[in-house]
């Protein structure tokens, strides 16, 4: 009996001011916490995370997100790129949204060339950024529920993504890699029928069909039970750790860039920002469900209100001419030419622009000097800074609801291991 | 009031039926998958798929190796050696794209003054070996032959955007 260590008792102070026995009894055996892998392999963790959990027995008391396995050296491989080259690699960053991560560096483009957009390309490119929330709101929700249980839900909004999808495709030629936005604008005009066929969409067959599958969830008891006050993040803690997009809106902060420091055609846009009360899984989920609808909204505001015109800059010395005039013409000729093979040069400078992506505030942090490759090209992911929070919102909870915590996260490996 | 419908609702398993009755109405609707090697959904004419060098019609090759396809490759997948022909025209000795570099960006066909380099419809060109993947001149001239009228239409069909 003397060799059995002295047992640790968990919850000392519950029987603080009695009179208890701590000393061992015969058969006692000392216990130590459980310390297992949740991924990089697990379905449910959303891509390549692995997360070093401390258990006991299925309660949590520490969790290490483990991050790199998804790091393709994307910074680095830009300062070798031009500036145009360098734009299909954002796509890739977070694969779930590639529009909005290309939003982020044009804008910091245009913002160090000092280069004004024509109208239409600032609506076309708020219009797909939209569509690209919506894109990423399905995939996440979907994934959300299919992670707490629910599979018919996750059927039903991949068909909007299979829409959304085919829409990029029609005007890009790409589904996911769409490489559509460009510095000074959009790459190609979109045929009148695509418009019509996306307001259509979204005044119909979004509503119906996104409303038919949230309303098998959102009232449901397990899907509840298994979200409400999970991972409780209050208003100071929020902007303590740092976080943005749907996670800082879901614990009731109306953050967000689109109204905070419009850029594109945002400022004219009239739209409302969903926030959440309690700060929980169920909060942020629920704000997802309500800015698809705020999506559908700028999309069909925008589509009313977009204007004719050129979709990129004229602007000769960084937007290459079209094909038909550079066939006709020397100088165009020329100007196409120098834009496929050097590429533009950007004044030197510095300058970090942040748009809200589906995730929350994307950043890129451009260092220019003054050649036609980026010196520096830093990129803010969101889903950095949200994991940096596992710890502080998965202890306590049991091991099951760490699903429901990185689903709620929306957290994409592209991006945040760049 | 509403406690007690609340309670009828919670005991009834309310939101459980009104599911069940939701998904039993969309059992019967027509389904959303196509049967897929023999149905296939329709693409854009934008469709930046299966490299192709295309000809012109009198069977002349259109590639002039002005590399500029190469020189705007952001990976870096596209090679090109070209040399005067015995009539004197500058035409490629090599042009080879390694298809599991490329990323189909399209900056290729965007840059090619000539409509020479293509991504055509096609999207199914999996191998079973990676060297396969690696193109040749010989291949893309075959695939252009290959898909010559499907690209000409979409390019006719996308002119007015271009």
């Amino acid at each position: 009996m003397t060799d059995v260590p002295q047992v640790k008792h968990h919850g000392s102070d519950m029987f603080a001011g009695y009179p208890v026995d701590t000393a061992n009894t015969a058969g006692d055996q000392a216990v130590t916490n459980y310390t297992i892998n949740f991924g990089p392999q697990h379905p449910a963790a959303h891509g390549v995370l692995r997360m070093v959990m401390e258990l006991d027995g299925e309660i949590i008391e520490r969790v290490d997100p483990h991050v790199g396995l998804l790091h393709r050296g994307t910074e680095k491989l830009i300062e070798y790129k031009t500036y145009l080259q360098a734009l299909p690699y954002f796509d890739r960053l977070d694969y779930c949204s590639p529009l909005g991560m290309e939003h982020s560096y044009v804008l910091a483009i245009e913002k160090l060339l000092d280069l004004e957009v024509p109208e239409r390309a600032q609506y076309l490119r708020v219009l797909f950024a939209e569509l690209t929330r919506i894109c990423n709101h399905m995939l996440n929700i979907g994934s959300h529920v299919m992670d707490v249980g629910a599979m018919t839900p996750n059927l039903w909004v991949f068909e909007l993504r299979e829409d959304c999808l085919n829409f990029f495709e029609r005007a890009s030629g790409a589904r996911m890699h769409s490489a559509y936005f460009r510095p000074g604008g959009v790459h190609q005009d979109v045929p009148e029928r695509l418009l019509y066929d996306i307001g259509e969409w979204c005044e119909k067959r979004l509503p119906k069909l996104f409303g038919d599958a949230m309303s098998l969830v959102i009232d449901n008891r397990i899907f509840k039970q298994r979200n409400v006050d999970i991972a409780t993040v209050s208003k100071e803690d929020a902007l303590a750790w740092g976080f943005s997009g749907p996670m800082i809106r879901g614990s009731g902060i109306a953050w967000d860039l689109r109204k905070s420091q419009p850029y594109d055609a945002y400022a004219k846009m009239d739209f409302d920002i969903p926030v959440g009360t309690r700060g929980d899984c169920y909060d942020r989920f629920m704000v997802r469900v309500q800015e698809v609808h705020q999506s559908a909204r700028i999309i069909l505001q925008c589509l009313r209100e977009m204007p004719t015109g050129p979709i990129a800059s004229l602007d000769r010395k960084v937007v290459p001419p079209k094909r038909g005039e550079m066939k006709q013409s020397m100088e165009s000729l020329i100007h196409h030419f120098k834009l496929y093979t050097e590429g533009f040069h950007v004044p030197a400078g510095e300058v970090y622009v942040a748009t809200e992506s589906p995730k929350g505030e994307f950043g890129v942090y451009l260092v220019s000097d003054g050649t036609n490759k980026p010196y520096r090209c830093k990129i803010r992911p969101t889903a950095f800074s949200h994991l940096q929070a596992m710890d502080f919102m998965c202890k306590g909870h049991m091991l099951a609801d760490t699903t429901a915590i990185i689903g709620a996260i929306d957290v994409v490996f592209g991006e945040c291991d760049r | 009031m509403s406690s007690i419908a609340h309670l009828v609702k919670s005991f009834t398993l309310w939101e459980f039926v009104k599911a069940h009755a939701l998904t039993l109405k969309y059992f019967f609707k027509p389904k959303a998958t196509i049967n897929y090697p023999f149905e296939k959904n329709p693409l854009s004419p934008r469709f930046r798929g299966e490299h192709a060098l295309r000809r012109y019609p009198n069977g002349e090759e259109r590639c002039i190796a002005c590399k500029l396809c190469e020189a705007v490759c952001p990976a870096q997948a596209i090679t090109i050696e070209a040399e005067p022909r015995d009539d004197g025209s500058r035409r490629t000795t090599r042009y080879d794209i390694d298809m599991t570099k490329c990323i189909y960006c399209g900056f290729c066909q965007e840059a090619c003054p000539v409509d020479a380099i293509v991504e055509g419809p096609n999207f199914e060109f999996a191998t079973e070996t990676r060297e396969e993947l690696l193109y040749d001149k010989a291949k893309l001239l075959a695939n252009g032959d290959k898909w010559e009228r499907a690209i000409a239409a979409n390019l006719a069909a996308d002119a007015p955007y271009r």
